[in-house]
């Protein structure tokens, strides 16, 4: 199946899941971020359970914050 | 690491770090590195601080998302962030330092502190250590 990652389509298995997706891409520091499809944004939680389908847009996306002290 | 900023997109940052005062403003840069490795900033981006704070922020993600988007529709590329420091100096507190989780990305900071002599300054952050670049405001 194909899914667009980050706006590039490539080739996946089926049954991939949004985990297993930050494994294969290399994300760095994964636990920073925050990962939509289809333009919504997934639940942390759910990474491990959400089955990624044909078509399917991907976009990684990291916090950025901070503050003044 | 030398960083050039047009004076039209410090101005934007600017105006709109005043617009949002008391709270801190925030956004993003995106642009190109030249032949010569000079990152140059072509599109600043003004993003919702959802903390709504004068001591914190945090981009919208929807509008980071959208603004990554633009990024890529445009050619160009994300290169970092930006945030206005409505009452402190112009540097990386030790939370910025904390959440700069991405050490090839410019940080910049405004300071507002003395509203007449606003200062923008843009910083390297690995591993907590924060460095100047040389942020050059060209005409």
């Amino acid at each position: 199946m194909k899914i667009t990652v980050a706006g590039t389509k490539k080739d996946f298995e089926e049954g991939l899941t949004i985990s297993k997706l930050i494994e294969l891409e290399n994300v760095e520091t994964p636990e920073y971020v925050t990962v939509s499809v289809n333009e919504e944004f997934a639940q942390r939680d759910d990474f491990d359970t959400t089955v990624l389908k044909d078509g399917d847009e991907v976009e990684f996306l990291y916090f950025m914050g901070g503050g003044c002290k | 690491m030398e960083v050039k900023l047009s004076r039209a997109d410090y101005e934007k940052m600017l105006d709109h770090a005043r617009k949002e005062l008391p709270n801190e403003a925030c956004g993003l840069i995106a642009g190109i590195d030249d032949e010569n490795g000079v990152r140059v900033v072509k599109k600043v981006y003004l993003l919702t601080n959802i903390d709504h704070s004068n001591e914190h922020f945090s981009l919208d993600p929807k509008e980071q998302l959208q603004a990554v988007k633009d990024m890529r529709a445009n050619g160009l590329r994300p290169l970092g962030n930006w945030h206005s420091h409505p009452e402190s100096p112009s540097r990386p507190s030790e939370e910025d330092k904390r959440l700069a989780y991405d050490s090839s990305a410019s940080y910049m900071i405004l300071s507002l502190m003395d509203s007449a002599n606003p200062v923008l300054n843009s910083f390297h952050v690995e591993g907590g250590i924060s460095s100047k670049e040389d942020l050059k405001i060209i005409e």
